[in-house]
C-alpha cells in the first residue's frame, strides 16, 4: 500500500526492481523498527542491568574503586551470612502476615462493592484512595500512630488498659506495624481487581444458586471465589513479588535506623539488606548477589504459580 | 584523566562508572539530580583570568553559617569584591546521605560542586588512596595560610604524600549541656562551676551523678538522652578511638572503644538514659527536648543550637553548660576542591578566603560554629561570647578551653560506619530492647565482618 502511493506521488516511479525491494523492507523490516523503541528500552534498562548485576555479583567491588574477580565468593558468604537468612526470614513472615490479610480483606470488599448498593461509584473510588497515597506519606503518618512514646495507638491502648506496646524496638510489633501499612495500601487496589472479575461471573449463576436457596455466604463460596480463582492467583503472585522486594515501608517506618532494619535487624527485609551492603558500607558485589538470589526467588515463585494455573487448567479440561 | 589509565585500569573504571551511573539512574532521586547541571558554564574558558563571569558551586550538609540568608552573608560579601564570580550553596541536612552521594559522583567525576565540604568522620576515607588524587591541593593552590589552622586540624586532612585536601570550618569540643530545673528538682547543684565539679575527670563519676540524680528525679524523667549519645560523648574524649596509631581499623583492642561502651551500657542498664535515638526523624528525641525529659546532654558546641531549637523559646534560661568530665572533639567539617571542576583555581581560592580566621569570627557571631584557627580561638570575639538562649553562660569560654584540651585521635576509613554498628545496633539495642550486652557486642562484630568489605 505505502509504496503504491509514494510511487504515484514521486511523479517519475522507481525501477522494477528497487521498488520490489522496497516493497518486501516494507514488509519485512518495519514491523521491525516499529517494536525496536521496545527491545532497545528493555535492553538498556532491563537486561543489561540485569548481566551487568550478574557480572558484578561475581567480583568485589566497591563504589569508586576497581573490580577484583571473586567466583562464587559472594553467593557463598551469603549462606553463610546469618544477616541475610535473617532478611530472608523477615522478609518471608512480613510478606505473609501483610499478604493474607490483605487479600482477604481484599476479597470480601470486592464482594461488598459487587452489591447494588447507593453511593458505589464513590466507594469504589475511595478504597483505591491510599493506593494513591505516596508510601513515603503513608508510613510516616503510621510510624507517627504507632510511635511508642506519643503514638495514637499506644494511647488507646493505655485508656483500654494495656502496657505500651515497643513497636518499633520489639520484633513481632515492629514487622506487625509495618504489614498493617503494607496492608492499608494495597488493599483497595486488589479489591478493584477482584470486583472486574466479579463482574465477569455470568448473573445467572447467581440466580439459579438463589434459586436452589443458596445464602450470600454461601453463593460468594460457591460461585464467586471459584469463578475467579485465576484472579485470584494472579493477585497471590503479585503480592507475593511486591513483598518480596518490600523497601520503602520498613526503611521509612525505622526512621534513622530504617536501613539496618530496626537496632536488631528485627526488621531488615531483603531488599534493605541489599541497600545497606551496596550504598552504605560500599560493597556492591554482594549487594549484586543479594539481588540475583532475589531474582532467582521471584523467578521460583513464578514457577511454581505457572504449575498451579497449568494444573488447574488440565484439571479444568479433564472435568468438562 | 582516563586516557592516562593504563588499559586494565580503565575497563574497570569503566566499569565501575557504569554501576554508578545505573545507580544514578535507578535511584533518581531529588538528591542526586538536584544539583547534577554540570556544564552550565559551557564555553566560557577554564578560568576567569579574562574576568568572564563565573558560577562557583558550593556543597555543604547541615549548617555552615555562610549563606546570605540565615547565615554571616559571606557570599555577598565575596561577590562584592569579585564581581565576576557568583556563588551558589547547594545544602542537605542528612551528613550521611550528603557523603553517600557525594562519593558516588567523585567516582565519576560528575555532578561534583566546586567546593565540596567534608565532616571529620569521612575524612580519612576521603584522604585515602582511593579518593585522595580525586582533590585540589590546597597547601599549593588559593593561597590558604596552613600556619593559622590548629595543627591537628591540618595534619588530619593531610594525605599520605603530603597533600593537604581541606581547610578546616569548624571543630566540635565539648561540654555537658544541662537542664537547671531538673537538677533542682532532683536536689543537684545548678550552678554551672559546681556541676562541673560533680563529674569532673571521669566518666564514671558521671555515672555516679546519674545515680544520685534517680534518687530524687522527678518521675517520668531520665539523667541523659540517649546510650548511644553517651557512647559518642565518651570515645570523642578518647586518645584511642576506632584506630590504631597507623590509622587502621581496630576498634575490638581499642581502650577508647571499651571506656565508650562500658559506660554506655552502665547508664542504659542502670536505667539513666531515656532510651531515645539521637537525632530520630519521627522527633521523639525532639519531642523529649520540649517536655524536659531528660536532665543532661552531651553538648559539643552545635548541640547548643539544636537545644535552642528543640526545647524552644518556653524553655530558654533553664539550660545551662558545664565543664565535660574529660575534654573531647566531637564533629567539625573541612572544605576541599575536587580536581576536575573546571574552576578549580577560583574555587580555592574561595574555599581558602571562607576559612580564613577573620570569616571564622563572623561565622562564629552568628552561628555558633567554633572556629579551627588557633588565634580565633583565642579572640576576644570568642571569648567573650554569649549565646542568649543560655542566660549569661560564657560559651565562648567554655568551648575554647575545651578545644584547648583535645587531643585528636587516629581515624580510619571505616569510623563512621562502626561508629554506626556500634551506636544503633549496638548501645541502642541494649538500651531498647534490653539484649544482653555481651550478645549486643557479638552482634556488632558479626555485622562488622558481614558488612564492611575490608
Amino acid at each position: 500500500m505505502a509504496t503504491s502511493v509514494r510511487a504515484t506521488r514521486g511523479g517519475s516511479p522507481p525501477p522494477a526492481g528497487l521498488r520490489s525491494t522496497l516493497h518486501r523492507l516494507d514488509l519485512k523490516a518495519v514491523p521491525y523498527v516499529f517494536v525496536a523503541p521496545f527491545f532497545l528500552t528493555f535492553a538498556a534498562f532491563g537486561l543489561f542491568p540485569l548481566v551487568y548485576t550478574g557480572w558484578l555479583s561475581l567480583h568485589r567491588v566497591e563504589l569508586g574503586g576497581s573490580a577484583q574477580w571473586k567466583g562464587l565468593e559472594n553467593y557463598g558468604a551469603l549462606a553463610t551470612s546469618e544477616f541475610f537468612w535473617n532478611a530472608l526470614a523477615n522478609t518471608f513472615t512480613i510478606g505473609v502476615i501483610s499478604t493474607v490479610p490483605q487479600l482477604l480483606m481484599a476479597l470480601g470488599l470486592a464482594h461488598l462493592l459487587n452489591y447494588r448498593l447507593r453511593g458505589r461509584g464513590f466507594f469504589r473510588v475511595a478504597v483505591l484512595a491510599p493506593y494513591a497515597t505516596s508510601i513515603a506519606a503513608a508510613t510516616l503518618v503510621f510510624a507517627q500512630l504507632f510511635n511508642t512514646d506519643y503514638g495514637l495507638i499506644n494511647t488507646v491502648l493505655g485508656w483500654a488498659g494495656f502496657e505500651p506496646v515497643a513497636w518499633e524496638s520489639s520484633k513481632w510489633p515492629a514487622q506487625i506495624a509495618i504489614s498493617t501499612i503494607v496492608t492499608w495500601r494495597w488493599t483497595g487496589y486488589n479489591a478493584l481487581i477482584y470486583l472486574a472479575a466479579m463482574q465477569a461471573v455470568p448473573q445467572d449463576l447467581y440466580e439459579a444458586a438463589a434459586l436452589d436457596g443458596a445464602s450470600r455466604l454461601r453463593q460468594f463460596l460457591s460461585v464467586t471465589i471459584p469463578s475467579i480463582r485465576p484472579t485470584i492467583l494472579f493477585t497471590v503472585i503479585v503480592s507475593t513479588n511486591g513483598s518480596t522486594q518490600l523497601f520503602g515501608e520498613p526503611m521509612l517506618f525505622g526512621g534513622s535506623v530504617g536501613i539496618s532494619g530496626g537496632s536488631g535487624n528485627q526488621f531488615q527485609t531483603l531488599s534493605l539488606l541489599m541497600y545497606e551492603k551496596g550504598w552504605v558500607t560500599g560493597a556492591l558485589g554482594q549487594a549484586s548477589a543479594i539481588a540475583w538470589v532475589m531474582l532467582l526467588l521471584l523467578l521460583l515463585i513464578g514457577g511454581v504459580h505457572t504449575l498451579i494455573t497449568r494444573s488447574h487448567h488440565k484439571r479444568k479440561k479433564s472435568g468438562s | 584523566m582516563r586516557t592516562s589509565s593504563s588499559r586494565h585500569g580503565r575497563g574497570h573504571r569503566i566499569a565501575v562508572n557504569a554501576v554508578a551511573a545505573i545507580a544514578v539512574v535507578a535511584t533518581g532521586t531529588a538528591l542526586l539530580t538536584g544539583c547534577g547541571s554540570d556544564g552550565d558554564d559551557d564555553g566560557k574558558g577554564a578560568g576567569a583570568a579574562g574576568g568572564e563571569q563565573i558560577t562557583l558551586r558550593i556543597g555543604t550538609f547541615g549548617s555552615f553559617g555562610y549563606d546570605d540568608a540565615t547565615g554571616a552573608k559571606l557570599y555577598a560579601e565575596y561577590t562584592k569584591a569579585h564581581p565576576n564570580i557568583k556563588i551558589e550553596e547547594s545544602n542537605v541536612a542528612d551528613g550521611q546521605k550528603y557523603w553517600d552521594t557525594l562519593k558516588l559522583r567523585l567516582s565519576r567525576d560528575s555532578g561534583l560542586a566546586d567546593i565540596q565540604a567534608l565532616e571529620v568522620g569521612y575524612i580519612a576515607e576521603a584522604t585515602g588512596p582511593a579518593m585522595a588524587d580525586k582533590w585540589t591541593d590546597l597547601g599549593k593552590t588559593g593561597g590558604a595560610d596552613l600556619g593559622a589552622f590548629l595543627d591537628w586540624k591540618v595534619k588530619q586532612a593531610t594525605t599520605g604524600d603530603g597533600k593537604v585536601i581541606g581547610l578546616g570550618t569548624d571543630i566540635g569540643p565539648m561540654a555537658i549541656c544541662y537542664n537547671k530545673d531538673l537538677f533542682a528538682q532532683a536536689k543537684l547543684p545548678t550552678d554551672r562551676a559546681e556541676v562541673g565539679k560533680l563529674w569532673a575527670g571521669d566518666w564514671a563519676k558521671f555515672i555516679e551523678t546519674g545515680e544520685t540524680y534517680k534518687e530524687n528525679a522527678p518521675a517520668g524523667t531520665a539523667f541523659h538522652d540517649s546510650a548511644s549519645g553517651l557512647f559518642n560523648a565518651v570515645i570523642s574524649s578518647q586518645p584511642v578511638q576506632y584506630a590504631d596509631t597507623k590509622g587502621e581499623l581496630d576498634y575490638e583492642n581499642s581502650p577508647g572503644v571499651k571506656k565508650a561502651w562500658d559506660t554506655a551500657v552502665a547508664a542504659a542498664k542502670g536505667e539513666l538514659t531515656g532510651k531515645l535515638r539521637q537525632f530520630d526523624e519521627k522527633g521523639t528525641w525532639n519531642a523529649a527536648f520540649k517536655n524536659a525529659k531528660f536532665a543532661t546532654v552531651a553538648c559539643p558546641s552545635w548541640m547548643t543550637g539544636i537545644i535552642k531549637d528543640q526545647a524552644g523559646p518556653e524553655n530558654q534560661g533553664k539550660w545551662d553548660i558545664a565543664a565535660p568530665p574529660v575534654a573531647g572533639n566531637w564533629g567539625g567539617s573541612f572544605l576541599a576542591v575536587p580536581k576536575s571542576g573546571k574552576h578549580a583555581k577560583e574555587a580555592a581560592e574561595l574555599a581558602a578566603w571562607l576559612t580564613a580566621p577573620a570569616q571564622h569570627a563572623k561565622v562564629f557571631g552568628v552561628n555558633g560554629n567554633i572556629p579551627s584557627t588557633k588565634d580565633t580561638l583565642t579572640s576576644a570575639a570568642v571569648q567573650d561570647a554569649k549565646l542568649p538562649y543560655f542566660g549569661d553562660t560564657p560559651v565562648g569560654k567554655i568551648y575554647s578551653e575545651a578545644a584547648a584540651g583535645i587531643t585528636p585521635a587516629p581515624i580510619s576509613r571505616w569510623d563512621g560506619q562502626v561508629k554506626t554498628f556500634l551506636t544503633d545496633n549496638g548501645i541502642l539495642d541494649v538500651e531498647q530492647r534490653g539484649t544482653d550486652p555481651a550478645k549486643a557486642w557479638d552482634n556488632v562484630k558479626k555485622l562488622v565482618d558481614d558488612k564492611i568489605d575490608q
